[in-house]
C-alpha cells in the first residue's frame, strides 16, 4: 500500500495579509509558511493506511526553496520519502499548470493512493486535486471525511449540503481529504531529528519540460484588500438584555431589513 | 454565436437554487452581449425539469438522462457536461460553485485542456473574456482574474451572490446521446444527515456559536434562534474543536467560507481564521460578554450582553413579529 501525499507551502492561517508591491501578489515579509492544513489529514491518512497495511508515504511538493519546510515537517511525522519540485512561483493560483507538472512527475511511480488536502489555504481554489485525477486517468473522491481501504477498493464518505455521498471505487485512486476525516499527529522530537536524514528527491521544474508563466491558464490582474468597514451600533445590553434584544430585532427589521 | 453553457444541478429532480442563480447571471452577461445561454442537466428522470430551464433564461437545454446518472458521478456527469460542450462550442462554462459545481469544474476542465477561475463574486465581461473577482486567503483579500485568454472560460459562481431572476421564456431541449459513461467511483447512496437540512454553505442566514455557549448542550439555544429566522446553525472552530458540534458546522478559514444576509455570531470572539470565513456576510450581528472582542469591529450590529439572556428575549421578539 504506497501512498502518495500532495502538500503545499502556506501562508499560516493567522497570518494577516498585505498586498506586495506589484499589486497582484501579497507581500510575503513576516509571514509564517506552513504545510496547508487539508494537506495534514491527507498525510495523516496515508500514514494510518501504511502502518495498518506496509508499505510507504511519499509526500510531493512544487514550491520555492522553502517549501522544503513543509517536506521535512511531513518527513517528521513519519513520511518515508520526499519529493520537491522546485519553482513554482509564477504559477501561484494556476491549478492546471500545477497539477500538470505533479502528473509528469507522478505518471511513471508506483501508489495504490494519491492523497491531497481539499485546498490549499490561501488560493483556496479547490481545483488541484480533481485535475491530477483527470490527468492521471485516476478515479477520484473529492471532500472525504470517512475512508475504508478493502482488497483493491476503497469505500469513501464524501460531504456535500445537508448530506454523505458514499463512493466505491477501484484502486489505484485518488482522494481529497477534509477536516473530520481524522486527527493530524504533531511531529516529535525524534521525528524531527529522523526527518533530516530522510531522502528529499529535487526536481528542478524546467527540467520536466515546463516553462513557467509562458502558457498560462490563469492570470491575476490584481490583488485588494476589503474596503474598511464603518462602525457598527453597538448595544449594552448588560443591564436590561431583554431591552438589548428587542431594541437589536427592531434594527434588525427596520434599519437592516435583514430579517 | 458566442455563448454561455450553464451546468444544472439537481438532487432527486429537484433544481438546485445556487443553479439557476448560475443561469440567471449567465442570461444577464449574455443579454448583454448578445450571446446564447445553453444549459447541461444530467441526471435520471429529469426531463420535466429541463423543460422548465427556458423560464430561467436558458434558449437550448442538454439533457443526459441515464440511469446511471441518477445520483452525482464525478466522471458521468463530467462526460455529460464535455459532450453539451462539444455540440455547444461555448465561449463559457458556469458551474454553481456547490460541493458538486466545485467538484465537477476543474474536472471538465482539465478534459478540455484547460484551466478554472473558482469562487466567482463578479463577472465583468470584456470583449469575449471574463473578469472574475473572486475571495482568496478566505477573503482577508480579493483577486481579479481571468483564463489567460484560454477558452472555454470554465467558471465557478460563488451561491447566494448572484440573484436567481426568472424570465419566463421557453428552451429547446435536445438529448446527449453516445455517452459511454465508464464510472468507476460510483456513488452508492447519498445519506442526508438527520435533521441537518440546511447546510450553512446554501444558508441565506446563518447563527454560529462558539466557545462562549460552554457547551455542546446550549447548541439548542443557537439552534432556536436559528430556527426562529429559518437560519442554519454555525459553529466556529472552538466549537468544533471541542467536539460540541460536527465540523460540517464550522465557518471559518478551515471550515466554510459564507456570505449569507444575514450572520449572528454568538458567544464568538471573532479570531482572524473565523472572521475570514465569514466577513463578506452581507449584514453581521455579534453577541458576546466582552466589550472588546474583535468580532465587535466587523459588526454592522452588536450586543454586549451574556447570550444566555440575550438570545431568548430575542427569540420572542423575532416570533412576535
Amino acid at each position: 500500500m504506497n501512498c502518495i501525499v500532495c502538500v503545499a507551502s502556506v501562508p499560516d492561517t493567522a497570518s494577516v495579509i498585505k498586498v506586495g508591491a506589484d499589486g497582484k501578489s501579497i507581500d510575503e515579509a513576516g509571514i509564517k509558511w506552513i504545510v496547508s492544513p487539508f494537506d495534514e489529514y491527507a498525510l495523516e491518512e496515508a500514514l494510518q493506511l501504511t502502518e495498518a497495511k506496509g508499505g510507504e508515504v511519499t509526500v510531493v511538493t512544487y514550491g520555492p526553496a522553502r517549501a522544503e519546510a513543509a517536506l521535512r515537517d511531513c518527513l517528521a511525522r513519519g513520511a518515508h520519502q520526499a519529493i520537491h519540485i522546485v519553482g513554482g512561483e509564477a504559477t501561484l493560483g494556476d491549478s492546471f499548470t500545477i497539477a500538470k507538472v505533479l502528473a509528469t512527475v507522478l505518471k511513471d511511480r508506483e501508489y495504490d493512493l494519491v492523497l491531497c488536502g481539499i485546498q490549499g489555504v490561501g488560493t483556496d481554489s479547490s481545483q488541484v486535486g480533481q485535475m491530477l485525477a483527470v490527468l492521471l486517468d485516476l478515479p477520484s473522491v473529492a471532500i472525504v471525511t470517512k475512508l475504508e481501504v478493502g482488497d483493491g477498493s476503497l469505500t469513501a464518505e464524501r460531504e456535500v449540503e445537508g448530506a454523505k455521498e458514499v463512493v466505491e471505487s477501484p484502486m489505484p485512486a485518488l482522494i481529497t481529504c477534509q477536516k473530520g476525516l481524522n486527527e493530524p499527529r504533531y511531529a516529535a522530537l525524534k521525528g524531527i531529528m529522523a526527518a533530516k536524514k530522510k531522502p528529499v528527491e529535487e526536481i528542478d521544474v524546467a527540467s520536466l519540460g515546463i516553462e513557467e508563466g509562458a502558457d498560462p491558464f490563469y492570470r491575476v490582474e490584481s490583488i485588494t484588500l476589503p474596503p474598511e468597514k464603518a462602525a457598527g451600533t453597538i448595544i449594552q445590553g448588560e443591564d436590561d438584555p431583554s431591552a438589548a434584544a428587542a431594541e437589536l430585532v427592531k434594527l434588525l427589521r427596520e434599519e437592516a431589513k435583514a430579517i | 454565436m458566442a455563448g454561455i453553457l450553464v451546468f444544472v444541478e439537481q438532487r432527486d429532480g429537484e433544481l438546485r437554487k445556487a443553479s439557476l442563480q448560475a443561469l440567471s447571471e449567465a442570461k444577464r452577461q449574455a443579454a448583454a452581449a448578445g450571446w446564447s445561454v445553453s444549459a447541461v442537466l444530467p441526471g435520471s428522470g429529469v426531463g420535466d425539469a429541463a423543460a422548465g430551464l427556458g423560464a430561467w433564461g436558458a434558449d437550448k437545454v442538454f439533457v443526459a438522462d441515464e440511469p446511471n446518472l441518477l445520483r452525482y458521478s464525478a466522471e458521468g456527469y463530467a462526460e455529460a457536461v464535455a459532450k453539451a460542450a462539444e455540440s455547444a462550442q461555448p465561449s463559457a462554462i458556469f458551474f454553481a460553485g456547490t460541493a458538486m459545481g466545485r467538484d465537477l469544474a476543474p474536472r471538465v476542465a482539465a478534459g478540455l485542456g484547460v484551466g478554472a477561475v473558482p469562487d466567482a463574486v463578479a463577472l465583468t465581461l470584456n470583449g469575449d473574456s471574463f473578469n472574475v473577482r473572486r475571495p482568496v486567503y478566505s477573503s482577508k483579500a480579493f483577486a481579479e482574474a481571468d483564463t489567460a485568454g484560454k477558452t472555454p472560460q470554465v467558471i465557478s459562481l460563488r451561491p447566494n451572490v448572484f440573484a436567481a431572476e426568472e424570465t419566463g421564456g421557453s428552451a429547446e431541449v435536445v438529448a446527449v446521446d453516445g455517452l459511454a459513461l465508464s464510472i468507476r467511483a460510483v456513488v452508492k447512496a447519498l445519506v442526508v444527515v438527520a435533521g441537518e437540512e440546511l447546510d450553512v454553505a446554501e444558508a441565506d442566514i446563518i447563527v454560529s456559536g462558539g466557545r462562549g455557549i460552554k457547551g455542546p448542550e446550549n447548541f439548542a439555544l443557537i439552534r432556536e434562534l436559528a430556527d426562529a429566522l429559518d437560519g442554519a446553525v454555525g459553529a466556529s472552530r472552538a466549537a468544533v474543536d471541542a467536539g460540541w458540534i460536527d465540523h460540517s458546522h464550522q465557518v471559518g478559514q478551515t471550515g466554510k467560507v459564507v456570505s449569507p444576509s444575514l450572520y449572528v455570531a454568538c458567544g464568538i470572539s471573532g479570531a482572524i481564521q473565523h472572521l475570514a470565513g465569514m466577513s463578506s456576510s452581507k449584514v453581521i450581528v455579534a453577541i458576546n460578554k466582552d466589550p472588546d472582542a474583535p468580532i465587535f469591529k466587523i459588526a454592522d450590529y452588536g450586543v454586549v450582553g451574556d447570550l444566555f439572556d440575550v438570545i431568548p428575549p430575542m427569540v420572542e421578539a423575532i416570533k412576535a413579529l
